[in-house]
């Protein structure tokens, strides 16, 4: 019952305030865009960069948008009433991270694909790269609200937190950017998606626990 | 067994940059009591609170339920705190936002009966309003139904009149009385004394007295 | 027998006032056998060990590279058990373990990237070279300045130490997939690159002094540690009794 309140809860949350969801969108697609105007417009060029152009990117986005994961509760006090409920903080805490994955995740999957083909990415890496980012992203959100539970009560925030997490999403990137290149090649990617699969299996189950206990130590448990 | 204490402490100390804020503090509170927790701002009234409410743990002492221990439950079951932030989030209408407090609780939402409770409180028309557009007594307003909402045998509640005016202040208090003669533990921090035998807790002089 | 033994050992060593005066018995003599074990080591390695037959005399680096990188991640290794027994059982030194361990495995992590560089520059012709090892120490470095930045950031000593904590916990389950997804990385990118050491065994001669330096720079970073610990101990707990009457 927590579960379905707090998701709704969520959902309700970003539909009243739709900039959560478009912002990080939009900071996906712009930072992409930079590259070609950065580095060189040459179709190979882009087609070799695109695989980690776009996941550092997508990296970012999620970065920026999780910061904001438990700020708002903790600000207004509702996070002190979650926190002494009687019940497992895990259940509304996977709720949160779910709700966040609709929200942010999901858009920036729909969008990967057609950044990979603007970076001129073979059509049988796109397949891929919408794949690898559906299975990356739920992991860099499970990872980034880990970060995100310790930062909430510092003003520093935002860059703290990234120090925090992006040597922790070295593996995903280096997998997720990895089997684009490998399907870009023609070489066989169900290892590596396999991985990548695992990894997001681990992290979602994992994290919630990690992250309760951050919002306790937080809250000055 | 029905004699036993709902909370006891023993020897609670406590400190914040590097000032006591109690000492060696200890009571016992039994069903059908009201606590007030009295001192100047700063004495330590909410960290107190939070100890009880189990939010904060940089404590030494023991702090005990030994009625739910007895029965094997959880104490923090029958616990409902409410903090000194209102606890609700601006977007949301009142009604939004007790649904989810109340689901933390393992609770349905009674919408009439939320609507009434409302009423009460004077916000009847504000129930879909978002709470954004309250002002901070009404919001507190909100979050005081939950008095109302539901069953619980231990209440805290951190500077619960603030805000209020005169007619507030006593519709709460009656509340508060109205839960204590039900057999529950009603624990708050204010300058203000409900009328009648409050038992109170006073920091602030040191270590801390219990009268 | 051992398993009482230890646990004695943990309870008392968890005490910081017991922590305090085993300290103090055992730094007087550690310190000199640290240095001289380290110096030892070092010596022997970087002035009478044999020539590699592949690097000539360029790998002898590898006697402070070697003991700092493995030094580094044991040190990382330890801020994440600490952190475990600091979130399960709530033990104040473990949280001081924690802040008085960070700052000198960043230091090794750095001194095994420099040196890294330096034996880089005659062997690949570069400073720099994106392979595994030093990536990964790379990576490792950021994880130690993470935990720093984290401690630093929080006002409260008892909330760094825990928030700090935790943050160790996930880094080191992550840092075996880092390591593995790293090398998987570079086995991507580039063929093999000539190993540190030229070959996979070591002589005797070899093999001792990098031992040696290798005891020697553990022992010395825990002796830092020992140092820094009873400092940070002496700031938390000035407020006791115990330390009122030794200062």
């Amino acid at each position: 019952m927590t579960f379905t309140a707090t998701l709704q809860r969520e959902l309700l949350l970003a539909w009243r305030r739709p900039a959560e969801i478009i912002n990080p969108l939009f900071f996906f697609v712009m930072v992409t865009a930079l590259f070609p105007l950065g580095v060189s417009p040459q179709p190979e060029l882009l087609a070799t960069i695109a695989p980690g152009v776009v996941w550092v990117a997508a990296l970012l986005a999620v970065l920026l948008s999780v910061d904001g994961l438990f700020r708002a509760d903790h600000d207004s006090g509702a996070l002190e009433q979650l926190l002494s409920a009687p019940q497992n903080l895990y259940v509304p805490v996977l709720a949160k991270l779910v709700a966040h994955w609709l929200l942010t995740g999901l858009p920036l999957v729909l969008v990967a694909p057609l950044l990979g083909y603007m970076l001129h990415l073979p059509s049988a890496a796109i397949g891929v790269l919408f794949v690898a980012v559906l299975l990356g992203t739920p992991t860099m959100i499970a990872i980034g609200a880990i970060g995100a539970s310790l930062t909430v009560s510092l003003r520093s925030g935002g860059i703290l937190l990234s120090l925090l997490v992006l040597p922790l999403y070295v593996p995903v990137l280096v997998f997720g950017a990895g089997v684009v290149s490998y399907a870009a090649k023609g070489l066989p990617v169900s290892g590596v998606l396999a991985l990548l699969a695992a990894m997001m299996l681990a992290s979602f189950t994992l994290a919630p626990a990690a992250v309760a206990a951050g919002l306790r130590i937080s809250t000055g448990n | 067994m029905t004699d036993l204490p709902l909370l006891q402490a023993d020897q609670l100390s406590c400190e914040r940059d590097d000032r006591v804020l109690f000492e060696a503090l200890s009571f016992v509170a039994h069903a059908g009591q009201i606590w007030q927790l009295a001192g100047a701002n700063g004495a330590g009234k909410t960290t107190l609170m939070r100890i009880i409410a189990g939010l904060h743990g940089d404590f030494s002492g023991r702090l005990s339920w030994p009625a739910a221990q007895a029965r094997n439950e959880d104490p923090r079951q029958q616990l409902l705190s409410i903090g000194h932030r209102s606890g609700l989030r601006s977007e949301l209408t009142p009604l939004e936002n007790l649904r989810w407090w109340l689901a933390l609780h393992q609770a349905e939402l009674d919408v009439a009966k939320a609507e009434q409770a409302l009423a009460l409180l004077g916000l009847a028309g504000y129930e879909t309003v978002p709470v954004a557009q309250l002002s901070a007594g009404q919001t507190r307003r909100v979050a005081l139904s939950l008095l109302w909402l539901l069953d619980k045998s231990v209440w805290l509640l951190d500077e619960p009149f603030t805000a209020l005016d005169a007619d507030g202040v006593a519709l709460i208090e009656g509340r508060l009385r109205e839960l204590a003669d039900n057999g529950a533990l009603v624990l708050y921090s204010s300058h203000h004394r409900v009328n009648g035998e409050a038992r109170q807790i006073r920091l602030g002089n040191g270590p801390g007295e219990v009268l | 027998m051992i398993w009482k033994t230890l646990k004695r050992w943990y309870h008392q060593l968890g005490s910081p006032r017991y922590f305090y005066r085993f300290s103090e018995a055992v730094l007087p003599w550690l310190w000199p056998i640290a240095l001289l074990v380290t110096t030892v080591g070092l010596v022997w390695g970087l002035a009478f060990a044999p020539e590699d037959y592949q690097q000539g005399n360029s790998y002898r680096i590898i006697f402070i590279h070697v003991p700092a990188a493995s030094a580094a991640l044991l040190g990382y290794i330890s801020i994440g058990v600490a952190g475990l027994v600091n979130l399960v059982w709530r033990m104040k030194m473990a949280e001081v373990m924690i802040k008085a361990i960070a700052p000198f495995g960043a230091v090794l992590a750095a001194i095994a990237l420099i040196t890294g560089a330096i034996w880089g520059k005659p062997t690949w012709g570069t400073y720099w070279v994106w392979d595994a090892r030093l990536t990964s120490m790379l990576i490792m470095l950021f994880l130690y300045l993470g935990i720093m930045a984290l401690i630093h950031a929080i006002s409260d000593p008892r909330q760094a130490g825990r928030a700090a904590g935790l943050l160790a916990v996930v880094g080191v389950i992550n840092v075996i997939i880092v390591k593995y997804s790293v090398e998987w990385w570079h086995s991507l990118h580039q063929g093999s690159t000539i190993k540190l050491t030229g070959e996979t065994t070591m002589p005797a001669e070899m093999l001792i002094p990098l031992l040696l330096s290798m005891l020697g720079i553990y022992l010395l970073f825990a002796v830092s540690v020992l140092w820094r610990a009873r400092a940070e101990l002496l700031w938390r707990e000035r407020k006791s009794a115990w330390v009122k009457e030794l200062l």
